[in-house]
């Protein structure tokens, strides 16, 4: 313990001292030179991590999930604007999406290991992959559903007879969010015996 | 002599084509006019009707078509979209028309607790409505007509 000590002061006097061979403006520009690459770097980093191109890099990805969604709404529509993976997946807030990007070390962990790296394998934690994906949107009142779907700004004449009522009443009074009733739209859904709404 | 089968075969195919042009005209189906070797340019797709409004049944049997339209609704061994409104338990909360107590019973009339297998699979007897003329006449007349016909023949004869 005190030959422990005695290794971290020497350290301590190190970084305490003042610099003998660089110069103060030296050590401030390059200090922040650094600190631009590296800020730069793990931000560019960050977000080449966060593109669809990414995502179905992984063959769980591409031949499950991103096959299903090639038929839904939010891939194709009229009018072209489509939604990709991190859109829904991944919050658009900084905090928010580091966090959920530290979470995401487990799906790293789980590449490796090929936990779901076969058709079978996949369609067994189907059902607890998609409780994961009910969990987060509901404790975050679908917010991902909200970056897009604004509440604020949905006309309700212009929804058909049953949105607007059910989106007038539950939406509107917080009872029920987005992730509620509108399960499945972009993935097939597993196994729903016993989830709330569907028995 | 050993082109004469090629040559009989050449001379019955000329007369077939007298008897049969071999660009016939096509029949009138989704794509009317034309021959059978032209290509006619493709209809679009029509939209199917959203409404939300109850349609008239041609008979009392006739399972009501659909009112919305239904893109995207899961119906398979894991789950039913379409029961997430029109179940029992779901039709208070979402104000849809229940199931009939049919779609509980099996082939012999016996009642069971939860829809019955051969009922589960909705777009077999229920199907959405697009806005298209129809294809071809129908000359269909309803049990009402029917039944008016009857009343104003028994008038006729008086």
């Amino acid at each position: 313990m005190k030959a422990l000590f005695r290794w971290l002061s020497s350290y301590w006097t190190i970084l305490r001292r003042p610099s003998v061979h660089y110069s103060l403006g030296f050590l401030t520009l390059g200090g922040f030179i650094a600190g631009i690459i590296f800020w730069g770097g793990f931000n560019t980093a960050l977000e080449a991590t966060n593109t669809e191109q990414f995502c179905i890099s992984c063959h769980e990805m591409e031949s499950n999930v991103y096959v299903e969604l090639q038929d839904t709404i939010h891939y194709t529509n009229r009018s072209g604007v489509r939604a990709t993976c991190p859109d829904c997946h991944v919050p658009h807030q900084w905090t928010d999406k580091i966090a959920r990007k530290m979470q995401a070390s487990k799906e790293v962990w789980g590449k490796i290991f090929g936990t779901i790296n076969t058709r079978d394998k996949f369609l067994e934690k189907r059902r607890e992959l998609a409780e994961h994906e009910w969990a987060r949107l509901k404790a975050n009142d679908s917010l991902e559903c909200r970056n897009c779907h604004n509440f604020e700004f949905m006309d309700f004449t212009r929804q058909s007879q049953r949105a607007r009522q059910m989106h007038s009443t539950a939406l509107a009074s917080g009872q029920a969010t987005c992730i509620d009733c509108h399960k499945g739209i972009a993935h097939r859904l597993p196994d729903m015996s016993g989830v709330k709404g569907w028995e | 002599m050993r082109s004469l089968p090629l040559l009989l075969v050449l001379l019955a195919s000329l007369a077939h084509a007298a008897d049969y042009p071999l660009d016939a005209p096509a029949p009138d189906g989704r794509r009317p006019g034309g021959t059978l070797s032209q290509e006619r340019a493709t209809p679009p797709l029509a939209e199917d009707e959203n409404k939300d409004l109850k349609r008239e049944r041609n008979y009392p049997e006739q399972p009501p078509t659909i009112p919305h339209t239904i893109r995207g609704y899961q119906v398979d061994k894991n789950g039913n979209k379409c029961l997430t409104c029109h179940s029992r338990s779901n039709s208070a909360k979402t104000q849809a028309p229940m199931i009939s107590i049919t779609h509980y019973m099996d082939r012999d009339g016996q009642t069971l607790a939860a829809v019955s297998p051969r009922r589960y699979f909705c777009t077999q007897c229920h199907v959405p409505q697009q806005e298209v003329k129809p294809l071809v006449g129908n000359d269909f007349r309803t049990i009402d007509q029917l039944l008016q016909d009857e009343v104003q023949r028994a008038g006729q004869q008086q």
